[in-house]
């Protein structure tokens, strides 16, 4: 394993008190229990968007706190769901008195660790939402599997909830905002080489110098079908066509197309990735009204992509055009 | 015979040993049809779960068990957290207040654990998770106490039990958790999570059978 690290047991907690070093004046950071929070919180009578997962995907979802998206992040150890006890304390931290949204990617430990959050949170009287993402279309029998995972939308959602609940919008909005994201946005995604864990100090999996792994998730899990590498064109064209299908979008449709990096893919390829989606929407008369490329959800060093569409009406552009000033994403401010 | 208190803390130390011992082994299991992070994990939580047990008062095996648990559920993460902590609550609750356990006690705090799991986790028998060598161990320890087996031959049963259980697992499809994500090539491992269940009743069995006559 060749990683830029000092130990791998510290890699969160450093990665933390760098977050906290470069971006004073947007975010603080509170460690034990961690988690990562508005400079500026509790905004007064503003709903709390937080959100939460394992490591390894930044800048989700830390990197995503700040004005106009998260008031809080919880991250867990590398691939591993935070714990109900963050969850909670985040949600103390930045409770301005109108309510928490938990954005919950549907993964079994995440939504048993919100769960439990949420109890502890009602507990204390906060008022408590918890919308799932679930968007992964790679994942086809969602009957005897733990359900489509969270992947590329949970980016998109927070950007967009976090707008709604910046224009003072009640808890219940903001969580049927999450839920309208979720509905419309679908994602696939694909990986040319695995991730390696920095604890477990191997590559999680083996994929030989000419295969590709298709529909893969972000934790390095294995996804539906692994082949021979193929050029682009052909690549884009088989993710493409599982989420134009499975939603589905159609003629006439306004899309934001987010082609997002593994975390170890360099931007000219997300670029070539992107003109291959842009022929493949325009032949089908699917509009790009609004993109986003480059890496922000990812799985630790793999390289590869994911395709994530998001059927765009108008008040969810409105949404995404409003400013945001974080970390990791930053426009209008 | 019963258990007392300090042997509870030799049962939770012990599995702690185990767990360590085992952490590479579980990593290595959860990697083939998870997130390659169960040994870590569960390293993690036992050794803070050590940290409390220092501070504890002693006595109350009901007050123990509830604070490993709390602490799991802490400092885990993932799925474990909440279902190993769910666990050790579970039978904390059953044996609150207790100074020792008669092997009925176990065995009522082993069936609270069991129906505390199911219920935060959702699975069933057969969906490849430690439900597989949970279910099996407390129905066996139940078996043969109610056939008048000594304890330590009970919970030599029970382990065994939780064994076969784990075993089993290793032809199933897995339908909860990551694993199910990757259907029909999640066939041919053994679940991580029933491992580290087994190991639980192995090191019960290890810990307490011996001090039976």
């Amino acid at each position: 394993m060749k990683k830029l690290i000092n130990k791998p047991e510290d890699v969160v907690k450093e990665e933390l008190q760098g977050i906290a070093a470069a971006h004073p004046d947007l975010v603080k950071v509170h460690f034990d229990p961690n988690f990562v929070y508005r400079a500026d919180a509790p905004k007064q009578g503003k709903v709390a968007v937080i959100s939460g997962g394992g490591s390894g995907h930044e800048p989700m979802h830390g990197g995503f706190v700040g004005m106009g998206m998260l008031d809080a992040a919880c991250p867990g150890e590398v691939f591993t769901s935070p714990t109900p006890d963050q969850m909670f304390e985040a949600a103390k931290a930045v409770n301005g008195g109108a309510g928490i949204v938990y954005i919950v990617k549907n993964y079994t430990g995440d939504v048993m660790n919100f769960d439990m959050a949420a109890d502890l949170a009602r507990g204390e009287g906060m008022e408590v939402e918890t919308p799932l993402i679930d968007d992964d279309v790679a994942v086809q029998d969602s009957l005897y599997t733990a359900g489509r995972r969270g992947v590329g939308t949970t980016v998109l959602a927070e950007k967009i909830a976090g707008a709604a609940a910046e224009e003072g919008r009640p808890l219940k909005d903001v969580a049927e905002i999450v839920r309208k994201v979720n509905a419309n946005g679908r994602s696939m995604g694909m990986a040319l080489t695995s991730c390696t864990v920095p604890m477990a100090g191997k590559p999680t999996f083996e994929l030989g110098d000419d295969e590709m792994e298709i529909g893969i998730g972000i934790h390095g899990e294995p996804g539906r079908e692994r082949m021979k590498l193929k050029p682009a064109s052909d690549i884009v064209e088989m993710m493409a066509t599982a989420v134009v299908e499975d939603l589905p979008f159609t003629r006439g449709d306004r899309v934001l197309a987010f082609v997002n990096g593994m975390g170890g893919t360099p931007l000219i390829e997300l670029y070539v990735v992107y003109n291959e989606l842009h022929k493949f929407l325009e032949a089908k008369g699917i509009t790009i009204a609004r993109n986003l490329i480059g890496s922000y959800i990812t799985s630790l060093d793999m390289a590869g992509c994911s395709i994530t569409l998001l059927k765009l009406d108008d008040e969810l552009t409105k949404l995404w055009d409003a400013p945001v000033k974080t970390p990791g994403l930053r426009w209008g401010a | 015979m019963s258990i007392p208190y300090d042997d509870v803390v030799r049962f939770v130390r012990r599995y702690a040993e185990v767990i360590a011992e085992n952490k590479e082994y579980l990593t290595e299991l959860d990697s083939a049809i998870g997130d390659a992070d169960h040994g870590i994990n569960m390293n993690r939580g036992m050794q803070a779960a050590l940290a409390k047990l220092d501070g504890m008062p002693g006595g109350d095996i009901g007050a123990l068990l509830k604070t490993v648990g709390m602490t799991l559920v802490s400092t885990v993460g993932g799925a474990g957290g909440p279902l190993y902590g769910t666990l050790f609550m579970q039978m904390g609750m059953a044996t609150a207040g207790k100074a020792e356990l008669s092997p009925q006690d176990w065995s009522d705090a082993l069936t609270k654990a069991v129906e505390g799991v199911v219920m935060r986790g959702k699975a069933e028998l057969g969906d490849k998770t430690m439900v597989d060598a949970l279910t099996p161990a407390r129905d066996a320890l139940k078996e043969a106490l109610e056939q008048g087996a000594s304890f330590g031959d009970a919970l030599r049963r029970s382990a065994a039990a939780a064994e076969e259980g784990m075993k089993a697992t290793i032809p199933l499809v897995a339908r909860k958790g990551r694993a199910s994500y990757l259907g029909e090539r999640s066939a041919g491992h053994q679940d991580p999570g029933a491992t580290s269940s087994f190991l639980l009743l192995e090191v019960a069995a290890d810990t307490w059978a011996t001090a039976d006559p």
